[in-house]
């Protein structure tokens, strides 16, 4: 089997694919991304890897119609609000992105496809969510 | 400290495209008309602050071309709040005791840039080997992957947040608030539009980022706006003309985004309007209620909405009963954007913070025209920057 990358670091591919965040050891705040510092308690740290749930629901979704260049539309755009805690943006996808199949407060399921594969062979890939 | 700080002169170009004027003219002619209004030249001012986002830097090309002194200038940057801090750097000179007088400009020239935020570039797209990158090691651009941060997407998100969480919201209440806003416009010679829509014409429009439709996104173009504001103690030396004219800032707040859970995912424009909102009903001692006028940062109809509840012109989670009650049709509750707001009016980044103080004042001075507030007292201003940042200042009449 080919290599894979996932498109960012915060998505893991080791076992079963996973978000992980960086969690302030003081108060709890989750981050993706490198940290310098936490902006909620103010301490340097020290942070921890924190595995995330792949169950939440939807806040806040946008069907986007008119796509940037070079990207397909329609296509969903949803913050998502992962259950136990961390709050993510991604795709709903593995759906119809219509208004009446999209809903506020839906639960979701983290789901991952390929964005192809780089010239050394190496696939990346993505995350978004689909309907539990 | 200083005592109270007053705008004594202001002037707004009519937004729109102007390919016969560039920036320096439009600016220029500006900042001239907001002195001529306060009975100054250059040679009265002791500060100038000049926001643009495009032209960042330019606060001195303007001074090249109506009055090199020599005195100060902040050029300032800071998104879509680019204005409303040109307007509070000379604001807190004058609070400082350390100018009397200020010239602050803001202005924007986009031309046809398309709609608000869809010029973005998809970059790296002929990348060969995937190679982690920057802060969260992405691989390769994320827009439209990892959900979109293009701006019409991003206050959808807000707003479809707000329904999420209070009742009697969806897309009829944000197609009204363009249809409120568009109806404002034709009153208002300054707005780059000046068309009504009727309800259905904005639910039936194109869809660009549901539940945003076209008239409910703010159109790009070329702006400017200033005002010259003063110390009080200056102001008791000025001629009656002047002092009668004067508008008070009651005022001025700034905040950025403090952190929030969900500010993680996408920005959080409420929390920092919520906090900025407090502190400036306190510092001015006014209740929301008391609000004779408000405009307020509608890049989308969508935006405007979330703001009814965090400004508190509606009682809480009631945003959309406000709109539905016609609460801030300019004969409701408190108006709001009586202007067209930046849906119709435009929205020329670096300009709009300023614009809605020199829109607030005309008003409280009784010079609006057609679409007057009568007998307005009060009136508030609000910008958002994203990033974050949330600029609130409340405007009394004097006299
Ligand atoms: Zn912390």
């Amino acid at each position: 089997m080919a290599n894979q990358i996932p498109v960012v670091d915060y998505l893991s591919l080791d076992g079963a694919p996973h978000l992980e965040a960086q969690e302030c050891e003081n108060c709890g705040a989750l981050y993706f991304g490198r940290r310098n510092a936490c902006a909620k308690c103010f301490k340097p740290g020290p942070f921890k890897v924190r595995r995330l749930a792949d169950t939440g629901t939807i806040r806040g979704f946008s069907i986007i119609q008119r796509a940037v260049p070079g990207l397909t539309a329609p296509y969903v755009s949803a913050l998502v609000d992962l259950d136990g805690g961390g709050s993510v943006k991604g795709n709903i996808i593995n759906t119809e992105p219509s208004p009446e199949n999209i809903k506020l407060g839906m639960p979701v399921r983290l789901a991952t496809y390929s964005l192809g594969t780089d010239d050394d062979g190496t696939e990346a890939v993505a995350f978004g969510f689909q309907p539990a | 400290m200083s005592d109270d700080v007053f705008i004594i002169g202001l002037a707004q170009h009519k937004f729109g495209r102007f390919p016969e004027k560039d920036s320096l003219d439009m600016a220029s002619e500006i900042a001239m008309a907001a002195l001529a209004d306060a009975g100054m030249t250059m040679a009265d001012i002791d500060v100038m602050g000049c926001g643009s986002l495009l032209e960042a830097g330019s606060g001195q090309r303007i001074l090249h071309q109506i009055g090199a002194t020599g005195i100060p200038v902040y050029n300032v940057t800071n998104a879509c709040a680019t204005g409303a801090n040109a307007v509070r750097v000379a604001y807190m000179e004058i609070k400082a005791g350390i100018s009397q007088v200020g010239l602050a400009v803001g202005f924007e020239k986009m031309g046809k840039s398309g709609l608000l935020g869809l010029a973005a570039k998809v970059a790296g797209a002929d990348k060969k080997v995937w190679a982690p990158a920057g802060r969260t090691g992405s691989v390769m651009p994320t827009e439209g992957v990892l959900g979109s941060g293009m701006m019409p997407a991003v206050f959808a998100e807000i707003a479809m947040e707000y329904a999420n969480n209070n009742d009697g919201v969806g897309f009829e209440q944000f197609a009204k608030v363009a249809e409120k806003s568009h109806a404002h416009s034709v009153l208002n010679p300054y707005s780059q539009y000046r068309k009504a829509f009727s309800l259905e014409e904005v639910m039936n429009a194109e869809v660009i980022a549901w539940p945003n439709t076209l008239p409910m996104c703010g159109p790009t173009g070329d702006g400017a706006a200033a005002v010259v504001i003063v110390s009080g103690e200056k102001l008791k030396t000025l001629p009656d003309d002047v002092r009668k004219r004067a508008v008070k800032i009651s005022a001025s707040v700034m905040t950025s985004d403090p952190w929030t859970a969900g500010g993680q995912a996408g920005p959080d424009v409420n929390t920092c309007t919520r906090m900025a909102a407090d502190k400036a009903y306190e510092m001015a001692g006014v209740d929301p209620q008391d609000l004779d006028l408000v405009e307020l940062h509608d890049c989308f109809a969508t935006a405007e909405l979330v703001h009814y509840d965090n400004l508190r012109l509606c009682e809480p989670g009631m945003a959309g009963k406000f709109i539905d009650e016609r609460g801030p049709w300019r004969d409701g509750k408190i108006p709001v954007n009586v202007s067209g707001g930046l849906v119709s009016k435009g929205h020329p980044l670096g300009c709009t913070g300023v614009a809605n103080l020199v829109e607030v004042g005309m008003h409280l001075r009784g010079e609006a025209g057609d679409r007057q507030i009568p007998d307005a007292k009060v009136g508030l201003t609000h910008v958002i920057g994203l990033g974050s940042t949330c600029a609130i200042h409340i405007l009394e009449k004097v006299s």
